[in-house]
């Protein structure tokens, strides 16, 4: 479906085109390059080897584990895998950047065509990558350190990327969001990027330009290192905006850099293509050409778990409804612990019901994700089977899972030592709605003379002199019958 | 007794093997010759502890009645273009003045892990970009040897080069400072120097030897190979120089042969190719005449001759020139001032001036002047009319000599189209000086080996030297050609002693 989203000048509506460049930190322990930790938050310039210092005579060799998840992530969205890609250097002069160039891959890319679904407004949407392609992170300037001078960090230089360049396909921020997130979970569930924005392990160079419908691309920007799906949302409206009331107003937008201030939430010129750089691309001498064989593709594709995409399919057909599917495939730890759930024996529609309700609320209030829930998939499944087989009514069986969140008990030792059982002892229900009965003389009256909305009260009060563990649905069926 | 300074790797070697001499006593003999050789300019730095503690090592294992190492004993001396821990290694620029090494370069290592020691670090050509030595930071390097007629111009004894980017190796072992040296090689910087001073010097195929812990000066060239007296003794510190290196991502996975046990000077059933395109305008009738000698010694070894053609041949040189400063453009951006080295911060300046500032002050004119080529040739809009096309060049200049190999073994050219000439003659004009490359830069492009080895002396008493270019990785075939013309040649001249 195509997108209704317009911008609404003066001159009539506006159509915005988007193409993102996601930089996603590769998870591996070493970096592309050398064999220097990754870790975040070290002290600075502790995770520097030689070569990511660029001393003299040190040589590149690239990282196997880097090349393998950038490999598995292309297969990931069924792109092309180039069994023949090469490595560049990008040349450059910063401080962050020792070597004076940066490896990366221009010419021939790792990965190239594949395609990503995203789902707005209920409908489906493909947006096509151009291209994945591995390079090197740069360090990372300090000027608060000192009054005069700045500082360098070198931990970040030489730590893998994947440059994840996506077609101009979106048209409204709504779209680039959806791609951001659904991107980032894939990245997620292939293990091959923590998609951490705020560490920075993910961030987006975003591409916008607006046209009337129908027309010609018009002149692009890009706003570079955006770091939050909401902050790239922000950009884009910002950016579209500032575009439309330029051109409205004779003005001619330059293909430049511009950056996000989250502050203002508005972009600012960086530079213009007259003084971009000439970053005199050519082969890296020091390395050879990757060549990838059989074996190795067919490991990477070996190890690719069941993908989102594949998993909703798998939950709709197992009678989950979209939307739940749709929040336990979102994110890879929630599709992991629900599929232990089912693995344990839970019944798929109920326990997705119980897991987007009772699990997701309990965990949300205890300020948990997950993957640190007290309650395990296995204890949960066996809870679910003790409200299936009626030993828990509803109620007992919340009861219950507030014990097993304190205690991380199981819950049928919980059932059994507290006595919570569910009663279907009719006669000691009967019993006990007799004495409510005699209790409420006039109560009862009243409900004969007509005002039925006074059965729930006689329900509650049965329920709360049994304490909550009568079958709710016996309950009724007596009470009706003792009321008459 | 003999001195022993006038002794090569193999003879040091066997001799401490045997107890006719102490490592101590060659290591001692060896110092105080490099000490007394300062007007030569060939040693940056002098490092006799190295040499004496390499040395004791050896003449302790002897006395323990160790097996000794295939270079105990041996001192050597190090190309500066090596990175060697703890010793300050500034390929012979401003730009690195200073700096002191944490780590030893691969193929220092190797020959330290070989029993050998270190005299010191040799002189050459700043970042290995020159032809004559004169492109050091710090001074250049004058050859010990002597025009025997006073000079061409009649100037008396006009200094000679010795040669380049290795003239400090090539210097020193024809004055006998050390048995053997180091050299890397680009376009010809171990067999220029070795043949314009009568020695022995070999480039293996690229990938043979590590470039980790060598200044980069074009990565997809530099190779490292040793220099020594003869041949056997370039076979013998090969081995020990050679070898695969998980650091390296071009090094070859490959055993290191045999070469030393592989020699022979028996060509029978050999073809020796002789390329027609090698017979450059203006070549001295000496280096022809040396060249048809070195043709007949090779008949008289048992080899058949074929004439070949390798038609590329012409381009290789401007490609050399385009394909060698473009990847040093890139390869020497790290010498920026922030990290080590030379810094040049002048008052108030931001980081660009900064940068301006230390490269303008540390790097010499003609390593600013490959740099500013190799920027040129990379630029956009002129990538494609530079860099790809010398590229394609190059893969044509590479199938010229697969082409060959169908019909020879090995190649034999002259290694230079000269002799030495005089310190100066050159340095003002770069294109006289790029075109001494000339029959060395095709087999550096098609990354094989290639030796040059002492023919004979020219009218003036200069050395001449004939070069042997073989097949990937048959580095045997190379040296047992050059031993055959070794022994041949019988060259035996030596510089005077006037330092």
């Amino acid at each position: 479906m195509e997108s209704t989203y317009r911008i609404q000048g003066a001159t009539g509506e506006w159509e915005v085109v988007i193409g993102l460049e996601v930089h996603a930190q590769v998870t591996s322990n070493a970096k592309l390059f050398s064999g220097a930790s990754t870790a975040f938050g070290a002290e600075p310039n502790t995770q520097v080897s030689l070569v990511d210092a660029a001393m003299p005579g040190m040589l590149p060799v690239p990282n196997r584990e880097c090349i393998r998840q950038a490999v598995r992530t292309g297969m990931a969205i069924e792109a092309q895998i180039n069994k023949w890609s090469r490595f560049d250097r990008k040349n450059y002069f910063y401080a962050d950047l020792p070597q004076g160039y940066q490896i990366s891959q221009l010419y021939h890319p790792l990965v190239g065509e594949g395609s990503i679904e995203i789902e707005v407004d209920d409908a489906t949407k493909t947006i096509g990558v151009e291209r994945i392609h591995v390079e090197q992170d740069a360090g990372k300037l300090m000027h608060d350190q000192h009054p005069t001078r700045s500082y360098v960090d070198l931990n970040r230089s030489g730590v893998a990327l994947m440059e994840i360049v996506s077609r101009p396909d979106m048209r409204s921020p709504a779209e680039a969001g959806a791609y951001l997130r659904k991107l980032r979970s894939i990245l997620r569930y292939v293990g091959s990027c923590d998609g951490n924005m705020e560490e920075g392990s993910m961030r987006a160079d975003v591409n916008v330009s607006v046209r009337k419908p129908g027309d010609d691309l018009g002149t692009r920007t890009e706003t570079k290192n955006v770091n939050s799906v909401r902050f790239v949302m922000h950009a884009i409206e910002h950016e579209a905006n500032r575009q439309v009331d330029v051109i409205e107003a004779g003005g001619r937008i330059v293909q430049e850099t511009r950056l996000y201030d989250p502050d203002t939430g508005t972009t600012r010129s960086m530079r213009s293509k007259e003084d971009a750089h000439d970053y005199r691309y050519f082969p890296d001498p020091d390395l050879l050409p990757l060549e990838l064989d059989d074996a190795f593709l067919d490991e990477c594709r070996a190890s690719l778990p069941e993908l989102p995409g594949a998993k909703r399919a798998r939950y709709l057909s197992q009678g989950i409804t979209p939307y739940n599917a749709g929040v336990l495939t979102a994110e890879v730890e929630t599709a992991r612990w629900f599929d232990a759930l089912l693995e344990a024996g839970a019944a798929p529609a109920q326990a997705s019901n119980w897991v987007a309700s009772e699990l997701f609320g309990a965990l949300n209030r205890l300020g948990k994700g997950i993957e640190e829930s007290p309650v395990s998939p296995s204890q949960a499944a066996e809870l679910l089977g003790l409200v299936a087989d009626g030993t828990l009514s509803g109620s007992l069986a919340k009861q219950v899972f507030e014990i097993m969140l304190e205690t991380r008990g199981d819950p049928g030792k919980i059932v059994e030592e507290r006595g919570l059982k569910q009663t279907s002892d009719t006669g000691a229900i009967e019993q006990v709605i007799a004495e409510v009965m005699a209790a409420n003389e006039d109560k009862v009256a009243d409900y004969r003379g007509g005002k039925d909305k006074l059965f729930g009260f006689f329900v509650g009060q049965t329920m709360k002199a049994m304490q909550g563990k009568a079958n709710p649905q016996v309950v009724n069926e007596l009470l009706k019958k003792a009321l008459g | 007794m003999t001195d022993l300074t006038d002794l090569g790797i193999a003879a040091i070697r066997d001799g401490v093997r045997e107890g006719a001499f102490s490592a101590r006593e060659v290591a001692e003999a060896f110092v105080a010759r490099v000490a007394a050789a300062k007007s030569l300019n060939a040693f940056l730095v002098e490092t006799p502890d190295h040499a004496f503690a390499a040395a004791d090592a050896a003449d302790k294992a002897r006395a323990a009645g160790e097996t000794l190492k295939p270079l105990a004993g041996v001192p050597i001396g190090m190309k500066d273009l090596f990175c060697t821990k703890g010793v300050a290694s500034t390929a012979a620029s401003h730009i690195l003045e200073g700096f002191v090494p944490p780590y030893e370069s691969r193929v220092s290592q190797n020959l330290w892990d070989a029993g050998a020691g270190m005299l010191g670090k040799l002189n050459m050509d700043q970042f290995a970009m020159g032809s004559s030595n004169e492109t050091s930071a710090f001074g250049n390097v004058i050859s010990p040897w002597r025009r025997s007629d006073g000079g061409a111009s009649g100037k008396n004894w006009a200094p000679l080069t010795p040669g380049g980017s290795s003239g400090g190796s090539s210097a020193a072992i024809a004055a006998r400072l050390c048995p053997a040296a180091t050299g890397t090689d680009t376009g010809g910087s171990i067999r220029q120097p070795a043949a314009f001073t009568g020695i022995a010097g070999i480039k293996p195929t690229y990938g043979r030897c590590s470039r980790w812990g060598v200044v980069a000066f074009a990565s997809s060239l530099d190779q490292a190979g040793p220099m020594a007296r003869d041949v056997r003794d370039c076979a013998i510190m090969l081995e020990a120089m050679a070898g695969f290196d998980p650091r390296d991502a071009t090094s070859l996975d490959l055993d290191v042969p045999k070469w030393e046990a592989g020699l022979s000077g028996d060509l029978k059933g050999k073809k020796i190719g002789i390329p027609k395109e090698y017979r450059v305008e203006n070549m001295p009738a000496e280096i022809e005449a040396l060249w048809q000698q070195g043709i007949a010694w090779a008949k008289d070894a048992g080899a058949e001759i074929v004439e070949v053609s390798l038609p590329h041949t012409r381009y290789a040189l401007p490609a050399y020139y385009i394909i060698a400063p473009a990847e040093a453009s890139s390869n020497l951006a790290r010498y920026d001032g922030v990290r080590y080295g030379l810094r040049d911060l002048p008052d108030g300046a931001n980081l660009q001036e900064m940068y301006a500032a230390t490269r303008a002050a540390g790097f010499g004119d003609e390593v600013k002047r490959r740099i500013m080529i190799g920027t040129y040739v990379l630029s956009a809009g002129y990538y494609d009319a530079y860099f790809t096309q010398a590229s394609k060049v190059r893969t044509l200049i590479a199938r010229d000599f697969e082409a060959a190999w169908e019909s020879c073994d090995v190649l034999l050219t002259p290694t230079a189209p000269s002799a030495a000439f005089a310190l100066g003659e050159k340095s003002a004009d770069p294109i006289a000086m790029y075109l001494n490359d000339v029959f060395t830069v095709p087999s550096s492009l098609a990354g094989l080996p290639a030796m040059s080895v002492p023919g004979g002396l020219d009218a003036a008493g200069l050395p001449l030297g004939l070069q042997i270019i073989g097949k990937p990785l048959d580095e045997q075939s190379v040296l047992n050609a050059g031993l055959a013309i070794e022994q041949r040649a019988g060259f035996t001249a030596r510089p005077e002693q006037w330092w």
